[in-house]
């Protein structure tokens, strides 16, 4: 390091006090315009007729299994992301394999299709048109624009979450680390938990968190498979589009924001988490 | 290390807890009425209407679960496995799509009156409060300066009705000059600043972002966002000459008959026939199929105005009129040169 920097022509944040300025504004600016802006009209909208009409809103039935509905889903589709994510950036990291470029592929495929075509890919699996549909319904089993469904098309599109944060995480701090405990005399299982599970925390929890955030936030797969039963198959995100459709402007940002609510609590529940466990967590352990 | 895990683990958990304790509560009988957008208000009343009418002749309770959006998609759902009882779609052909995979049997249209159509609906103008550019009748949508806001009829059904109700009064003033009705309709199409995909969007560009001076909508879309954006701010006009546009309904027969709900989901369309069912029609300003059940006051919102069907020999039905002029390289695409 300390070569480096001697060879190095400046300090690199050696920048002129106008270029400081300029690149801090226009941030700033940026930030107030693309983020805080919205969130605060958000907010500014839900209440605009109080508190009262905001909770009417959010406990009236239809919104009320909505978000229930919401939470259901991101409870089951992020632990088993979770799970996945875990195991395939740890096969991917740790271990030689043939066909590693191409798994890595599969993993980025949900990030590169459109949600809608996501959706669309279960409905032709489990349609009345497709093989599997009609015979799982004969069994009584229901996919399709039921919660199964829906639990499917959101773990699809969040797939990538936890396994994307890891992998170059994991790859980056190569496999010393686990072959000193191996060769010390630990288990596989021991390895993972005292070693490699320590080195990731905080990687697997951000993988998790914007996992969470997407898998509460996803509109276009789930759309497609929902069928938009009121007070059954909608989700928040659905919820949101029907009341706005509705002219029913204060209920749609009520629902809006209490979405936009779960998301800051995840942040600030990050944030706390890594408060409370050092501060170097946030980088993992560079 | 143990210990972090072990408290994101009670966080899992708890939340999984407060999320699992809900169970649907199960009435009687459960239908799924899956129709297209506009509905929505109309059988958010009917359908509690109709489940006191049900609980007082056959003692059961009924609960009625809504699915809305736009009419072919829902009928593509159902197509794919959405176990509607009841579709109550804008278009004949969407239930028509559905018949052709066997999930509702080919006689559906008659086996209720007016051909499955409990009630119709038109096309009418919505304009700002005192009507300033003076709009009564189509022929003053291609007058000075004028701006119509309208849905683009590829994407949107209500849009080809709002496009086929002008062609209705174009081919009457022209007397069935095919170039005059085109260079109207070209004109009329000049004067859309945008077409959004569906009417909702449009009535919102035009109530909202006010933009355009005259809304060409359906006669329910323009009362409700009369209602919603204020009372004040817009007035109705219906012309002398208007589309009519029968939205039909239907029991998706495969489904009923699987679930045992034929019975109720029978009653539940013929319901929309009743005095009842009628009025409430009526009171969302769709156009009633029986006038005389329905009171007078609520019809004084419903002129009797002249309506050409879509099966009128200038249209020759949809399954002419949807490729010729909607069609790929049909008459709109041969007319409408988006920014000109």
């Amino acid at each position: 390091m300390s070569e480096n920097r001697r060879i190095s022509f400046r300090n690199p944040a050696d920048e002129s006090f106008t270029t400081k300025l300029l690149l801090v504004a226009v941030s700033l600016v940026f930030l107030a315009f693309f983020l805080f802006l919205p969130l605060v009209s958000v907010f500014f909208e839900a209440f605009r007729e109080g508190w009262v009409t905001y909770e009417e809103a959010l406990l009236e039935p239809d919104a009320w299994a909505a978000i229930q509905l919401t939470l259901l889903v991101a409870a089951i589709a992020v632990p088993l992301n979770l799970i996945f994510g875990l195991a395939a950036s740890w096969a991917i990291a740790k271990f030689e394999f043939k066909g590693k470029a191409f798994l890595i592929t599969l993993i980025d495929l949900p990030f590169s299709i459109s949600p809608v075509i996501s959706g669309l890919v279960y409905v032709l699996l489990f349609g009345s048109g497709s093989l599997l549909g009609p015979f799982l319904k004969s069994y009584g089993i229901e996919i399709l624009f039921a919660v199964p469904g829906i639990v499917l098309a959101t773990v699809f599109v969040t797939f990538p979450f936890v396994a994307r944060e890891l992998i170059p995480l994991m790859q980056d701090q190569g496999t010393g680390d686990e072959e000193a405990a191996l060769s010390l005399g630990a288990s596989g299982w021991q390895t993972f938990w005292y070693v490699t599970l320590p080195n990731i925390k905080w990687g697997l929890l951000y993988g998790v968190l914007l996992c969470n955030a997407r898998a509460m936030g996803e509109f276009g797969a789930v759309s497609v498979v929902s069928g938009r039963i009121r007070g059954l198959t909608n989700t928040m995100p659905l919820h949101v589009e029907i009341l706005y459709n509705e002219y029913n402007m204060v209920a749609a940002f009520a629902v809006a924001s209490l979405l936009a609510l779960l998301a800051l609590v995840t942040l600030a529940l990050k944030t706390f988490l890594e408060l409370r466990f050092g501060a170097g967590a946030a980088g993992g352990r560079h | 290390m143990q210990n972090f895990f072990r408290r994101l683990g009670i966080v899992a958990l708890s939340l999984s807890l407060t999320t699992g304790v809900f169970a649907p509560a199960f009435a009687d009988s459960q239908l799924l009425n899956v129709s297209y957008d506009p509905t929505r208000e109309l059988y958010k009343d009917f359908n509690a209407a109709f489940a006191k009418h049900w609980k007082a002749e056959s003692g059961e309770d009924v609960t009625i679960r809504q699915s809305h959006g736009g009419s072919g998609a829902q009928a593509r759902s159902v197509i794919d496995g959405l176990e509607a009882d009841v579709v109550t779609l804008a278009l004949e052909s969407d239930i028509n799509a559905i018949q052709k995979t066997g999930k509702i049997k080919e006689d559906w249209r008659s086996r209720l009156p007016n051909n499955s159509s409990p009630y119709t609906s038109t096309i009418v103008f919505l304009v700002r409060k005192g009507n300033p550019k003076g709009i009564h009748n189509w022929g003053d949508l291609v007058k000075g300066d004028v701006q119509i806001v309208t849905p683009n009829p590829k994407t949107s059904g209500g849009a080809r009705w709002n496009y086929l109700a002008a062609w209705a009064w174009a081919n009457e003033e022209f007397k069935g000059d095919q170039d005059k009705i085109k260079a109207y309709i070209a004109d009329l199409y000049k004067r859309a600043p945008v077409l959004d995909t569906g009417a909702r969007g449009s009535t919102v560009t035009f109530a909202q972002r006010q933009i355009g001076d005259v809304l060409l909508a359906w006669e329910n879309e323009a009362y409700l966002a009369g209602e919603e954006f204020g009372k004040d701010a817009f007035d109705i006009v219906v012309p002398p000459i208007s589309i009519l546009a029968e939205p039909p309904v239907a029991v998706v027969d495969a489904t009923v008959d699987a679930k045992g709900t034929r019975k109720v989901a029978e009653a539940y369309l013929q319901y929309l026939y009743s005095d009842e069912g009628q009025n409430i029609a009526a009171k969302h300003f769709y156009r009633p199929s029986k006038r005389d059940v329905v009171e007078p006051d609520l019809l004084k919102a419903l002129p009797d105005i002249k309506l050409v069907t879509i099966d009128d020999p200038i249209f020759g039905g949809w399954k002419k009129a949807q490729p010729e002029h909607f069609g790929d390289g049909g008459i709109f695409d041969q007319i409408y040169k988006p920014g000109k």
